[in-house]
């Protein structure tokens, strides 16, 4: 079956990638890229530990084809802070004990990272709420969701400060 | 899981998704959100040589509100469904059932269109569409034709929408009825074990007017006219409501799975219905 040439920008750069249509897009991230931060779980679209940002909505990147992503803006856990640094959730989730084994983190932040673009000022319940398609087996969520919570309130001052 | 090979079609307008599918005949199928389609090719248990994506046709987007009018593109996804406050004021059942679909992820992606053309039984929509009484557009190569929700739904899977139709957008009317959507699910994102829509509207203490559809408990979704007759003219009280969910439970035909078997179904249907006639009715 014929390839196609897939353009689509990841982390602000533009690639171009030849790709057949039944490519998962979660591989090309990952196979064609080298942006190895998503990871492939269940690949059922149930886990959420491939969770990368597609034109603003959180998307589970084993459910998508690449072609789907022709000319889409696409956010990776690798977008999210310059090398070497770490963003307010990454921060939050080292401090807050967010991980443990860390397999599902990299969707974790990815996905809290939208809703809190959404709802800077969530509940404890819209939190719950709003990560319900990422699956931590070994945390209990507890501290997934303090760490988001304790993002939100970090965030949310340096916003008022900025105004 | 990696599919079967396919060729990819991305058109930018419906006239040129129909002439796909006409050329295509059976080996050509359009893909909305792909959230139930995509994990179908995945496990090849549906082979689409040919995938028409639908993404790029504006006509299917968008959501207008007109003369009590509520229009809904076929590709509004259900994230759109949940944010839209237009019709969360015209409709605010449509809100309450898609935060019950799926899970975040899924719901930026999945579409209204996707949920009801795909005849799926397990969907939510078909059941609050058939509860609205709305009407789905299908465009076809001789042009547009409506068909109502409670018209639509031939078995699992098999719809009225013929193969070189595609659905365009979902009509109803916008309503001030107290409405519900009860839905039993072992875990997010999962499908109901069973799950109610109700919607009745009220002159006084009497119940002026009543609509009830089920989920995931036959082959298709049920339009219960018995469950609603049995309400209206009664102050919704525990008798009619005793009488509407005998009336409902009549109507359905469940079948065993990995959700329970025959008799739990019909005690989650009669939880549910009750449960939604109770809500709907505090809301009217």
């Amino acid at each position: 079956m014929t390839k196609m040439n897939i353009s689509l920008t990841v982390n602000g750069q533009v690639h171009e990638v030849e790709a057949e249509p039944r490519q998962l897009l979660i591989h090309l991230l990952r196979e064609d890229l080298n942006l190895t931060g998503a990871h492939i779980g269940c690949e059922t679209s149930h886990c959420g530990a491939c969770t990368v940002e597609m034109d603003g909505k959180s998307v589970k990147a084993c459910t998508v084809f690449a072609a789907q992503a022709q000319g889409a803006d696409i956010t990776t856990i690798e977008g999210l802070a310059e090398p070497g640094t770490l963003n307010v959730l990454q921060e939050s989730f080292r401090e807050h004990h967010g991980l443990q084994c860390g397999y599902c983190t990299p969707g974790m932040i990815t996905r809290a990272h939208r809703l809190l673009q959404e709802n800077p000022t969530p509940t404890e319940e819209d939190v719950r709420f709003g990560m319900a398609g990422n699956l931590c087996r070994c945390t209990g969520y507890q501290n997934i969701v303090k760490s988001i919570m304790a993002a939100a309130n970090e965030l949310n001052p340096a916003k008022e400060a900025a105004e | 899981m990696i599919p079967a090979a396919f060729d990819y079609h991305r058109p930018q307008g419906i006239e040129d998704a129909i002439a796909i599918l006409q050329k295509h005949g059976d080996d050509a199928r359009v893909i909305a959100g792909g959230h139930s389609l995509i994990p179908m090719m995945k496990l090849r248990m549906a082979e689409v040589p040919n995938l028409v994506d639908l993404q790029d046709i504006e006509s299917l987007k968008g959501i207008t509100i007109q003369n009590g009018r509520v229009n809904i593109g076929a590709m509004v996804t259900q994230h759109e469904l949940i944010t839209n406050e237009g019709l969360a004021a015209a409709a605010p059942i449509m809100r309450e059932a898609a935060l019950q679909i799926a899970d975040p992820q899924v719901r930026y992606m999945g579409t209204i269109g996707g949920n009801v053309a795909n005849g799926d039984p397990g969907n939510d929509m078909p059941g609050l569409m058939q509860c609205l009484d709305a009407t789905f557009t299908l465009f076809g190569p001789d042009g547009a034709r409506g068909v109502k929700a409670r018209d639509f739904y031939e078995g699992a899977y098999m719809t009225e929408r013929d193969d070189e139709e595609i659905m365009t957008a979902i009509h109803f009317d916008a309503s001030t009825a107290g409405y519900a959507y009860e839905k039993q699910k072992r875990k997010i994102g999962d499908y109901a074990t069973a799950a109610a829509a109700v919607m009745l509207t009220k002159d006084g203490q009497t119940c002026s007017s009543a609509a009830i559809a089920l989920t995931n408990l036959s082959d298709t979704p049920i339009w219960s006219q018995g469950a609603g007759a049995a309400l209206i003219g009664t102050d919704c009280g525990p008798a009619a409501i005793k009488a509407a969910v005998a009336a409902g439970l009549d109507d359905i035909d469940p079948s065993e799975d990995n959700r329970g078997p025959i008799a739990f179904k019909y005690h989650a249907a009669r939880m549910m219905i009750s449960r939604a006639i109770a809500s709907a009715w505090a809301r009217a």
